[in-house]
């Protein structure tokens, strides 16, 4: 079977519009978390957010352009733009424009798009709406603009299992390379959730943290809105040596499941169900995992029943959880992404970037979630946990690769 | 006990507004029923709550809303939000 190497990486999130700056900003322990500044915040409760910083369209993409691209497909092509330099894949050789598979996951598409068009039509009384507003919203925008970009011809969808989304999708190519469908995928997540009429949606369900978020730790109050994409380049091991490719990880496995329970409410044995696919699909034992990349929103309900699937699966020797979420926010569609980004980077340093916003421990997760300071850790094989509303529920196990 | 506008006890709207948005009959729901005991898991729960701030026009802080564990604690809370409107409205 052959084995799936990560070659090129890109992000964009609260913690910056590069891998560089995201990896600076989990190794710190930096919080990306702050007042809202993408809408008046007079008719919300919520005020906060993890938005991206400083972020101008017009330096990433002319005019024409721009007026085709949800703030969704945006971040998607910025990322996949640094992923696929970063591998340094010519798509022009080799036939391997028609090899390569574009699958990206995200929880909506075009929320702005939809959101803006809306509001002129109902509220401002407009009564016309613009024909880019379709092409802009549809939630596989963001995959095909990655495919227009770069001419890739193979196979190209996008994924949607709301928080899992991308999880789902990286899950998705990875199988597509090991069985040879194609011979390198770029894989990830975005989401672009910003707007009046999202977050008053969020406040309603009251998962929302007034404060910050701080997963798993007494007090925490809930989850905090985060955006961003996180794209990977994946390919065969053997077409990654062959051309001298630098290989980050190899994604060893993935696993799946659904809770077939309730609309909102996580269960315990749906986790455990996904993480032990995940664990069989890699070939790893369990004690072989030497941290977990947490889904860890920060809400009462999750934490605790993550914290209960991880000890059913790994009992008292579960390694270290960390929830990267208390940084970058949750990017919903793009957090699988961003996650699995963070879980590579941490192996490759050899650092696991902590849980911050830790007040003290909550006996209900009572989990070495390497609270607000990063460790220096040997980490040989690692998870990242998804589990989406409706029960959707996506693993990945990734590999350490010594050279 | 505390009556409004319309002559109809806050108790009384609190179950007509459970009732409605849980399906069920206003009489299987006693002030003293708890949210178990009715089948009411927490995304119900939330469902109602939207429901009863819309009915009284008040809004529920979320840190409140964690606390209610039945009937008696909605009724007991609409309450207390709404003598806080009145006595804030004759000061």
């Amino acid at each position: 079977m052959p084995r799936i190497a990560i070659t090129g990486l890109g992000c964009v999130s609260a913690l910056g519009k590069s891998v560089a700056e995201f990896w600076d900003g989990l190794s710190q322990g930096r919080c990306g978390i702050g007042p809202l500044t993408l809408m008046a915040t007079d008719q919300l409760q919520i005020g906060i957010g993890a938005e991206a910083p400083d972020y101008d369209p017009a330096c990433y993409f002319d005019p024409k352009r721009l007026s085709l691209l949800d703030r969704y497909s945006q971040f998607a092509l910025i990322a996949a733009r640094e992923a696929i330099e970063d591998a340094r894949l010519d798509f022009t050789a080799d036939g391997l424009a028609r090899r390569t598979a574009v699958i990206l996951g995200t929880g909506i598409g075009g929320e702005t798009t939809l959101d803006d068009a809306f509001f002129q039509l109902y509220a401002q009384g407009n009564p016309r709406v613009h024909p880019a507003v379709i092409p802009r919203m549809m939630a596989s925008a963001a995959t095909s603009h990655v495919t227009m970009e770069y001419g890739i011809n193979g196979p190209a969808f996008t994924v949607t299992s709301a928080c899992s989304s991308a999880s789902h999708a990286i899950a998705q190519a990875m199988w597509m390379v090991r069985q040879g469908v194609v011979e390198a995928a770029i894989t990830g997540g975005s989401e672009a959730c910003f707007t009046l009429g999202t977050m008053k949606a969020w406040e309603a369900m009251r998962v929302m943290a007034p404060d910050t978020c701080r997963p798993f730790s007494s007090g925490r109050r809930g989850m905090v809105l985060g955006e961003g994409a996180g794209i990977l380049v994946i390919e065969s091991f053997e077409r990654a040596r062959r051309r001298n490719a630098k290989i980050y990880a190899e994604i060893a496995g993935a696993g799946m499941s659904s809770d077939a329970g309730h609309l909102i409410q996580p269960s315990e044995q749906g986790a455990v169900d996904a993480i032990e696919a995940a664990l069989r699909d890699a070939q790893l034992a369990a004690g072989e995992i030497d941290y977990i990349n947490a889904h860890g929103t920060g809400t009462a309900i999750n934490d605790a029943t993550e914290t209960r699937a991880i000890r059913k699966v790994f009992g008292p020797q579960a390694p270290p959880v960390s929830s990267t979420k208390s940084m970058h926010g949750h990017a919903l569609g793009a957090s699988g992404a961003l996650e699995l980004i963070a879980a590579t980077l941490a192996i490759g340093n050899g650092v696991i970037p902590p849980t911050v916003n830790f007040l003290g421990p909550d006996p209900a997760c009572d989990l070495d979630c390497v609270p607000n300071q990063a460790r220096r850790a040997d980490l040989r094989a690692v998870l990242s946990n998804s589990f989406a509303f409706g029960g959707l529920n996506a693993i990945l196990a990734l590999r350490r690769v010594d050279a | 006990m505390a009556q409004t506008d319309s002559g109809v006890s806050v108790r009384e709207r609190v179950i007509r507004v459970l009732a409605e948005t849980q399906h069920i009959e206003p009489s299987t729901i006693q002030p003293e029923s708890t949210f178990e005991a009715l089948g009411i898991d927490s995304f119900d729960g939330i469902n109602i709550l939207f429901a009863i701030e819309s009915e009284f026009d008040i809004s529920v802080p979320d840190d409140e809303a964690k606390k209610l564990r039945g009937v008696q604690d909605i009724i007991d809370g609409v309450e207390k939000l709404l003598n806080a409107r009145a006595s804030a409205a004759t000061q």
